[in-house]
This record gives C-alpha cells, structure tokens and sequence, in this order.
C-alpha cells in the first residue's frame, strides 16, 4: 500500500516520474523526440523570424537617416530624399510584416501540431501504465498532466521559445548596429544592462521555487474544493460544514499567498529592466555629448542610438520575461515527458504476441509469487491449474490476497516470481488485445461513463445492438429491474455512475462482461451490494452461462463457493485448501470449516 | 450578424459590470494598481519628453557651440534616471497590484461559491453534475476574473494617449494631427482582431474543458478500460477532442499570423509619415527638428501599450461566461430551512417516528409512496427490500439531507425539519454504502474535527474492526489518506466511514449496507462490537439496511420495502411465516444451497 506521509507535499508517494531529473536543454531535446513535427520546417521558421524582426529596425534607421541626410542636410531639408526613403521603408516593412505573419502561421501550426500528438501519446500512455502506479497519482495531477501542463509548453513555444531566440538576436544585431554607430556608446549601454543579466539567473532559481508552490498549493486547492461537491452528503450528515469551509479557506489563502509570492517576484525581475533602460538612454546622451567633442559623432548619430536603446530594451524586457515563462513551461513540459518516461511494465508483446484460440482456457499459476513494491509479500508459492471450463470459487479473509490473485490472472499486475499461463501461454507474452478479448474481470466497484445504461453495457462489446443487450439483460435475468427503470437502456447513469445505486452499477458492469462473450471470466465480488435473491438469481444465470467458459469468482458470500465446482482457499497469501464444498466443509478446523460455520452462523434461521 | 453585434455590445457591457463589482470589492487594491499603471503611462510618455527636451537644450546646442556644461549633464541623468526609477515604482504598483486584486477576487468568489455548496440543499447538489460544480468553483472563477490583470494596463493607457495626444499638439499641430490617425487605427485594427478571434478562443476554451473531462473521466475508469482492453477507443475518444482543438487553436493562430504585423506596422508607417510632414514643416519653418522628433518618438512608445486595450476587450467574453457560472451558484437559493428546537440532552438511544413519507426525485418514478415505521429507544430495526426499492433514499430522508414531498419525521417528537441546525447529526449519524474519504490524516477522518481523545478514536477503530490495519499503517494515525481515501481497499474504507460514526456515539446510528464491502468474518466481528457497545452502555437506536441474515436476525423488528412502500412489519420471524416475498428475499442463499447440498 502506499500512503502519502509528507502533509505538504501533495503528491509524494506517487510512483509516477516526475521528470524533475530531466535538464532544461534535455527536456528540449526529449520533447522534440516525442512530437517530431515541431522539427518540421524549423530552419526555414527561423530565417522567416530573423526577416520579421528586421522589420523593427526599419524605423530608426529612417529616422536616423531623416534627421542627418534630410532634415540636418546641407543647404536645408530636403523632402525628396526624406519622401524616397518613406517609400523605402515602407517597402521593407511590407515586406517583415509578411515575413512575420508567415513565421507566426507556422509557428502555431507545428507547435499545436506538436502538442497535439504530444498529449494523446501521454494519455494513451496513462493506460498504459500499470493499475499500481496509476493508483498513486491523484487523478486531477494526472488529467493536468495532458490538459494544463501541455497548454502551458504551447503557449511557452508558440508564444516563448522562438521569440526569445528571435529576441536574441535582435539584441545581437541591435548590438552590432550600435557597434557600428559607436562602440563607445555599445560599451555604455551593456554596461547599463549588466546588472540585470547578472540578477537574471538569482531570479530564476527563486522563480523557480515560487512556482514549485504555487502548483502544489493549486493541487491542494482544487482538492479542498471537491470536498464539498464529492463529499456533500457526508458533510451535511455530519453537521461538518464550518469544519470543511475552514479547510477550504485554507487552502484558498495558501494558493493566494505562493501566487503573490511568485508574482513579487515576477514584477520586481520585470522592473528593473526598466531601470536599466533610463540608465542606459542617460548615458547615451552625456557620453555621447561627450564624444561629439572629440568630432567622431553627429546629433543624428546619438538620436537613432537613442531609438537603437529602445530596440535593444524591447527584447530584454521580452526575453526576460519568456524566461520567466519558460521556468513553467518547462517544467510542465517535463512533467508531461515524464508519464511517457515512466516504464509501462506490462508490456504489450504487439504482433509478435500469441493470439489465444476461442473457447475455454485454461489457467496455470507456476509457482507464482507476489509483493507491492517495498511491501511484504501478498501471494506466496502459489502453483495451480485450473482446468478449462470449471468454475472455480476463491475464497478467504480480508488481506488474505484474494484480490490479488484475480489481478494478476487479468494481467492487471505482473508477478514478482512465477508466471501465469493461460491455455500454456505465459500471460506477458499474449497479444494485449487478444488476452482482453478473451479474459475479463469484473471488478467489485463498476466504473460506469457518464452516458446511458446502453452505451455502457456496449463498452464490453462496441457493435452491440439493443436487441443484443436487451436479450443479454433476459439471459442475465435483469431485465425485470431494466425494464422498472424509467427510461429503460436509454437511463443516464451519471457521473461515475452515481444516480445509480451500488448495486445497479454492479447490474450494468456484469451486463457489460457477459455481452463481452469471454473464455475466461474473473468475477471480483461483483455482485456484492445486489440484494440476495437477485444475486442468487443472476448467480444461476452466470452458472448456465458459464458453462462453454472457465470461471473464477472471488465471493464473500460462501453460497457462491457451495455451487462452485471447485473451491480454492486462500490464508496468508498462500492456497492453504483445494477441492469441491462438500469435501473441505468436513476437513474440520480447516480454514474452509472455520469461514462455513461463520457464514452459516449469519445467515441460517434466526 | 445585426444580433452578432448586438451580442457582441452586450458582452462589452457586461464585461465592464463584471469588472464594477471587481473594483467595488477591492477599491484599494484597484486605485493602488490603476495609480501605477497612470505613473507608468505618464513616465513612459515623459521619456520621449526628457529624450526631447535633451536633444533640444543639451544635444543640439553641445553640437553647434561645441561645448555644455557639466550641470546640464547632470542634469539629463537625474532625469532619465528619476523617470526611469518613477517608472519602475509604477510597474510593480500596476502589476503587483493587478495581481493581488486578480487573486483576492478569485479568492473572494471561491469562498462564496464554496459556501453555497455548503448551505444549499441535497436536492440542489443531485441536480448538478459533480463536474459542473468542480469547474464553477475553479476554471470558471478563473476566466470571470481573467480582465483584472490587463485592466490597470489598459486605464493607464488611457491616461497615456490622452497626454502623448496633448504633448503631439503642443509640439507639431499638424504633425499631431497625422499621428492622431495611428491610434484610432491600432484601436480599431484591435476590435477587428477581437471581433474574429474571440469566438474561437471561446471555442477553445470549451474544448479544453471537454478534453479535460475525457481524460479525468477515462482515468477514473482506468480499471474497467484495461480489463475489458478499451486502450485504443479511449485514446480514439481523446485524440478526436485533442485534435479538435488543436485545429481551433491552429485557426486562431493564423488569425493573429495576419493581425500581429499589421499592428505592429501601422505606428511604423505613421512615423514615416510624420517624418515626411515633419521636414517639410521644418523647411517651411513651421516648427523645429526636436519636435519631429518627439512625435516620431511618443507615436512608437504609445502604439504598444494600445493593444493593452484590446487584451482587456478580448478577455471579457470567457469572463462573462465564467461570471455567470459562478453567479449562477452564488444566487441560487433554496437552502435548507433550519428551526429552533433542541433535542433535550439524554445519553439514551432516540426515537425515531417516520409517518406517512412521500418521495420523488423524477415525479414519473416516485421512490417512496407512503412509508410509515417508527425505531423505538435502544432497539435495532432492519430495512430490507430488494435492489432499488428506496431503502438508500429513506436514509437520506432520515439524516435530512433531503426533505420529503410530504410526511414527516420526528427525532424524540421533534419534527426534524423544526430542529436547529447541528442540532440533528449531533443525535443521528449515518454510514453510506460507498464511504467519502477527506484528503487528511486517518484521525482527521475519524474525528472530523470534533475534540477526541486518540485513545476514542481507537475505540471507535476497533469496533469498527479497522485498528489492525491503521495500526500497521506506516504513521499510524497521522497517516494521510490522500485524495479520496483511494490508498484504501473498499472495505478499509467502510470500516473507517463506520468508526467516524461511532467515535460521535450517535444516539441513533442508520448502516445503509455500510458493510457490504467487508467479508463476513469481519462483519460478523463488527456486529458483535456494535451489540456488546450496546450492552455495555447506553443503547443507541440502530436501523440497519441489510441483506444478511446475521445482521437482519439482530435486529428487533423488520421493516420491509417493496417499490416504495413498506409492505411488512414485524420480526424476522414472524415476517419468514407471514410473507413469501420476504422469505423468498433473505432466503436465497439458503433454498439455493439446500437444493444441492442440503445441509443440517
């Protein structure tokens, strides 16, 4: 079993890798790997870039050239030239903007692209993954996982990543402008902005942080928050209310508190850019004035320095910012990488996995052993055979590893020791389509989808027709509590199934496994909130059905056992007893005789 | 499109009384935000005014005489940099400020959302889908609020244009006039932005929800897609809607593919324009080479932060929508009405009178027609009837979390509805076939908060069979469970659900087949606590839903449900003798086993 124990960390004890190993320039990398399209015409992307973000020194070059050439020219203004120029530049301008709009169109195309395959192959992954490491993950970090996480790393690429390579290279060729203008002037103006570039790395790594709570603390929230929707009735019979509004508030002023912590930081990173800027524009102008007196500097010359500030400012601000983006991006995009790096250890053996013939099979456990990671062992030396077509009940106490065994026979979890063979076929090399085809497990707790009764039952066996189910419902011997609902197959069962009672999910999810058809058919408790007569009744049903398949049920209720052809008990994780009812119930001070006399003792004539 | 306009007019509207309330309910917060964001606009536009007034007083003259003097010098830092420092104070006001208000509302949304669902009534709660209610209080509390963080930008833009406009006309009428073109250009370039893109981002912002739900629908069903192999229908499902959007968000994209240039370029173009007018007016005299140079300059600081005007606009769609989501449960009415009585204080089991109830949740399908029963102090009735008879729905009715159509119930002659509030679950408590587990430690979900000894707790823990495992839990009772209690096997669950009920000594204690998940061995454990509990103090009542015969036979008197009613009353016994349906139900196991086996 695994607990979460640390109170702050919300998702602690999860087997699921975070993906916080990986660095930032892997993660790239990685990502690149699993949505190959955003490689797709990248080069020519960036060229379209470096063109469009020519389109921002256009103006201060006219003006520069406005000022010396046309305005200051010798022998007064000249407005043909200043006109010429216009035209010029309104040309290059043109001709950026088209470039910037061609970028932006195929930045988004390959970057939603991207994502888009991205997501599905991390959700196809989720199912992928074992029963155990899903159960570890909250469901809401899960689902974050493929819907927010991935929303993040695409605004971070079609808004972020390119333009901050973009915004790098404007402040290069903004740069190398100004070096050309004055180098003098270059040198003051990157000295203006030393400071920040130094400050940026300090304020990442407390960004970095900011961020870490800030996503825990939502977890929290949103968790708080479920409480009184998911929890409602349990809340109001226990008059808990001022309780639970505490804990939400709680939560509420933790996730408003690590926002505006993170965000202190965000605005003071922000700001001091701006500082830079009015140090950066005063230098320019003394020093410049300065070096005027030496006579290798105009007026103009100082002027479109002044406006090549403003270039240069434009994408600091820009890139200072995208990094500050990029420190979430980033790691969502890791955490999205990291479900697909979490090894899917059932493996699905593919074509070259055996395809199990129809008809009955017949299950052989060698000598299997099994243990939840850094636990004790649950099943121990269990070697058995279960011929085909026998009905086979599994009982025992609480913890004895029932519940286990039927998982591992579905291939739910894979033994530590051992193997499980089905029809002599070793259960991991089984194509994964073939095996559910042919085996199927109905657990105690049904998961129904939020549609109808009919679309839920059709989930065992997609091209049911109504005429099938309803003549499954007959075989069944449920179609008298179908036919009382009000709107028959066509009910809407609710979310998870809940405007249905345990028992009636119990119904659909056992109409669901018999239109499946299956050869091998592993009943975990699945009937045990119908009331006796009906489950009695659905049990001779299951039992004329059963007869062409194999079928294991695991039963608290030892009626079930009594009626089974055989009977294997299971204590302490090892089969301690094997046989027909009539045979163990006589091995007094067996364990079989010991759970028959209490079951007896409840339910004979009071 | 006439009522795509109109539409469009309304959600304008609407969007500026969503922010209304916003700026009522953070006053401070928002003059403090909307002050920095005018400092903002003011020192950006000073700027261009300090690079002006430089080139005219410092730079030009040092050039021409070719000498300045050191005060001048001195000058131009103090004021670049006292602008620059003003500016910086600015940002942090506006975007600290924009901040903190964007949160403190969604704060203030979400504890009222949060209550209603606290104070509305069961009914209430059955009649919206638990997802539904999950996004008003998250998601859609988000986008109402959404237009907090652009709106100081966008105010101090405001304050911005109108002192660059009035600077413009100080220095260059005409050339004032030629700039004057760019802004209702930029402004109106927006609007068509908006006007185009807005529906798909709406559009987008529904199909995340959609995706979102696939996925915390399909991974809450993890188990049944792998068992029954549904891996690649599921994920069929998934990328449909994946790609959907992703086809939506690609659409929007090449939207703002067109428009990002075209806003870009057009202050670009409106300077070159002024520099034309701008030397011929300098050649005609008309004004002088610095004030060209300041409308060039305020034309290309101002357009920017225009488009803060169009983020405002484009926010308000999402957040209207969210708006009235969330309004829609913080006006929805209809709490349960609460009266004055009080139970009198007694440490004995309560009497529970039930007469004459009916129910209906769907009125073609009623659950309950006309259910008469009473639980005298101390005694243990058993409802049972067959699946979906209305046994869950009377408990519910018991506890109040629902009231009925029409009957009453009485708790020691009280009428419940008349009592006051804590007043009931101090007396009854109810454990539910499927057990709610809180996100918190395995005491905090035993005691719910109530001031218990740990040595109660383990009481309660132990009749109710489940100190052997919280035992063996690795922090024992500081073990944290988690969301959903989902570390826990059904019946540990059910066993924790039935000690937080007994760790409150109930004075009538209602098992809605609250054992259903745990084997008979341990149920049989249970029942004998409950019943030795009851010896050894004083006697809670107990109702029972049951199927078990062991759990049935305890009880003094059953009541027996059949669609609705209740068709038989009496002793086990008595009840096995008299009817044929009743003795067919409980029955079952035993006449199926007899048949074959036949044992003695």
């Amino acid at each position: 079993m695994t607990v979460t124990t640390d109170p702050t960390a919300a998702t602690s004890g999860t087997r699921m890798d975070s993906g916080e190993t990986i660095g930032a320039m892997a993660t790239i990398r990685l990502g690149m790997k699993y949505s190959p399209e955003l490689r797709e015409g990248l080069r020519a992307t960036l060229v379209l870039a470096v063109l469009a973000s020519c389109g921002q020194i256009v103006v201060p070059i006219a003006v520069q050239q406005t000022l010396d050439r046309g305005l200051n020219a010798p022998g007064g203004p000249r407005l043909d030239y200043v006109l010429w120029m216009g035209v010029l530049a309104a040309l290059a301008i043109a001709v950026t903007s088209w470039a910037s709009y061609l970028m932006t169109a195929r930045l988004f195309t390959t970057s939603e692209r991207g994502l888009a395959t991205l997501r599905t192959k991390a959700f196809r992954h989720v199912h992928d993954l074992p029963l155990l490491t899903q159960n570890t993950e909250r469901r809401g970090a899960l689902v974050s996982r493929v819907t927010s996480d991935v929303d993040q790393v695409s605004q971070f690429l079609v808004f972020g990543g390119l333009i901050f390579v973009v915004s790098i290279g404007q402040m290069l060729v903004a740069t190398v402008l100004m070096v050309v203008y004055s180098w003098q002037l270059a040198l003051v103006v990157w000295l203006a902005f030393a400071p920040l570039f130094v400050s940026i790395r300090w304020f990442q790594r407390k960004l970095s942080a900011a961020y870490t709570v800030v996503r825990r603390q939502v977890g929290v929230l949103l968790g708080a928050i479920s409480e009184p929707v998911v929890g409602a009735a349990v809340v109001r019979t226990y008059g808990v209310e001022a309780r639970t509004q505490e804990r939400i508030d709680t939560a509420i002023q933790d996730w408003q508190d690590a926002y505006t912590h993170a965000q202190t930081y965000t605005v003071t990173s922000f700001s001091l850019g701006g500082l830079s800027a009015g140090l950066a524009n005063a230098g320019v102008i003394v020093i410049g004035v300065l070096l005027g007196f030496t006579g290798d500097m105009t007026p103009g010359k100082v002027l479109a320095f002044a406006f090549l500030v403003t270039l240069f400012v434009g994408p600091v601000q820009m890139g200072t910012q995208i990094l500050t983006d990029a420190q979430n991006a980033i790691a969502s995009w890791r955490r999205v990488l990291g479900i697909l790096e979490t090894p899917a250890d059932l493996v699905d053996p593919g074509p070259d996995g055996e395809v199990l013939p129809r008809g009955p099979i017949d299950v052989r456990f060698a000598d299997v052993g099994f243990s939840y990671p850094d636990g004790p062992p649950v099943l121990r030396e269990i070697d058995l055979t279960i011929g085909a077509g026998t009905r086979v009940a599994i009982v025992g106490e609480t913890g004895s590893g029932k519940s286990t065994f039927a998982k591992l026979l579905t291939r739910l979890m894979d033994p530590v020791d051992g193997a499980v063979l089905l029809d002599g076929v070793d259960v991991r090399r089984i194509d994964a389509r073939s095996l559910r085809r042919s085996v199927v497990l109905v657990p105690q707790e049904g998961f129904l989808f939020d549609d109808t009764i009919a679309a839920n039952v059709r989930y065992g066996r997609l091209d049911a027709s109504e005429d099938e189910i309803r003549a499954s419902a007959v075989e069944l011997g449920v179609d008298d509590w179908l036919a009382a609902l009000p709107k028959g197959l066509h009910t809407q069962v609710g979310q998870r199934g809940e405007s249905l009672s345990a028992g009636e999910r119990q119904l659909v999810a056992l109409l669901r496994a018999h239109l499946a058809d299956p050869d091998l058919l592993v009943l975990d408790e699945a009937t045990s909130a119908v009331d006796p007569a009906l489950e009695m009744q659905i049990g001779r049903a299951l039992e004329r059905l059963m007869q062409s398949r194999t079928s294991v049920t695991i039963a608290h209720r030892l009626s079930t056992a009594e009626s089974a052809d055989e009977v294997i008990v299971v204590d302490k994780g090892r089969v301690v007893q094997r046989g027909p009812h009539s045979e163990l119930v006589t091995q007094a001070g067996s364990v079989y005789a010991g759970l028959h006399a209490s079951w007896v003792s409840q339910h004979s004539r009071a | 499109m006439g009522t795509d306009a109109g539409l469009r007019g309304t959600t304008t509207r609407d969007g500026f009384r969503v922010l209304w309330v916003g700026i009522k309910r953070e006053p401070r917060v928002f003059t403090i935000a909307t002050l920095g964001a005018v400092l903002f606009g003011v020192l950006t536009v000073a700027d261009a005014w300090v690079l002006g007034w430089s080139t005219e007083h410092v730079l030009i003259p040092a050039f021409e005489t070719g000498e300045v003097r050191t005060s001048l010098l001195v000058w131009v830092v103090a004021l670049f940099m006292g602008v620059a420092i003003l500016r910086a104070v600015g940002i942090v006001a506006r975007r600290l400020g924009g901040g903190i208000m964007y949160y403190r509302m969604q704060s203030h949304t979400r504890r009222g959302v949060t209550r209603q669902y606290l104070t509305l009534p069961m009914e209430w709660h059955q009649r919206h889908p638990t997802g539904q209610l999950l996004s008003n209080a998250s998601s859609d509390i988000e986008a109402a609020w959404s237009p907090i963080m652009p709106l100081p930008m966008a105010l101090g833009t405001v304050v911005m244009m109108v002192i660059a406009v009035v600077q413009m006309f100080v220095a260059d009428v005409v050339m004032a006039l030629v700039g004057l073109l760019v802004f209702p250009a930029v402004v109106g370039v927006n609007l068509l932005y908006q006007h185009y893109s807005s529906p798909l981002m709406t559009r987008a912002q529904g199909l995340r929800a959609e995706v979102s739900e696939i996925a915390h629908e399909s991974f809450d069903g993890a188990m049944v897609v792998k068992t029954l192999g549904r891996e690649v229908e599921e994920t069929d499902r998934f990328r449909a809607k994946a790609h959907e959007l992703r086809d939506v968000n690609i659409r929007a994209g090449r939207i703002r593919a067109v428009f990002d240039p075209a806003l870009a370029s057009l202050p670009n173009l409106g300077v070159l324009v002024v520099l034309a007018v701008g030397v011929s007016r300098v050649a005609s005299g008309a004004t002088e080479p610095g004030d060209v140079v300041t409308v060039a300059y305020l034309l290309t600081i101002v357009s920017f932060p225009i488009r803060a005007i169009g983020w405002l606009l484009g926010e308000f769609p999402r957040s209207v929508v969210g708006y009235r989501r969330a309004k829609a449960v913080l006006d929805a009415t209809g709490s349960m009405e609460f009266g004055d009585d009080r139970l009198p204080p007694s440490t004995t089991g309560a009497l529970l009178e039930v007469d004459d109830l009916h129910y209906s949740y769907d009125p073609d399908a009623p659950l309950l027609r006309g259910v008469d029963f009473d639980v005298q102090p101390g005694r243990t009735v058993a409802l049972v009837g067959a699946t979906a008879s209305g046994k869950s729905t009377l408990t519910s009715l018991m506890t109040r979390l629902v009231d009925p159509d029409s009957g009453v119930i009485r708790v020691d002659g009280h009428d419940v509805k008349g009592l006051r509030k804590g007043e009931l679950p101090r007396a009854v408590a109810l454990v539910p076939q499927t057990a709610f587990m809180f996100d918190d430690t395995v005491r905090g979900n035993v005691t719910l908060g109530a001031d218990v000894l740990d040595a109660d707790v383990w009481a309660a823990l132990r009749t109710a069979q489940a100190d052997g495992f919280v035992a063996a839990l690795p922090e024992g009772l500081d073990t944290r469970l988690g969301e959903r209690g989902t570390s826990l096997s059904g019946g540990q669950r059910q066993r924790l659900s039935l000690a937080r009920a007994l760790v409150r000594r109930p004075r009538l204690l209602i098992l809605d087949d609250a054992t259903s998940a745990v084997d008979p061995e341990v149920e049989a454990r249970i029942l004998a606590s409950l019943r030795d509990d009851r010896d050894g103090g004083a006697a809670a009542s107990l109702v029972v839903v049951a199927y078990r015969k062991a759990t049935i036979s305890l009880a003094d008197e059953v009541v027996h449900l059949d669609a609705g009613r209740v068709v038989g009353r009496g002793t086990h016994a008595d009840l096995l003798d008299s009817s044929p349906a009743y003795a067919q139900l409980v029955n079952a196991y035993e006449t199926d086993a007899d048949a074959p086996g036949g044992r003695a």
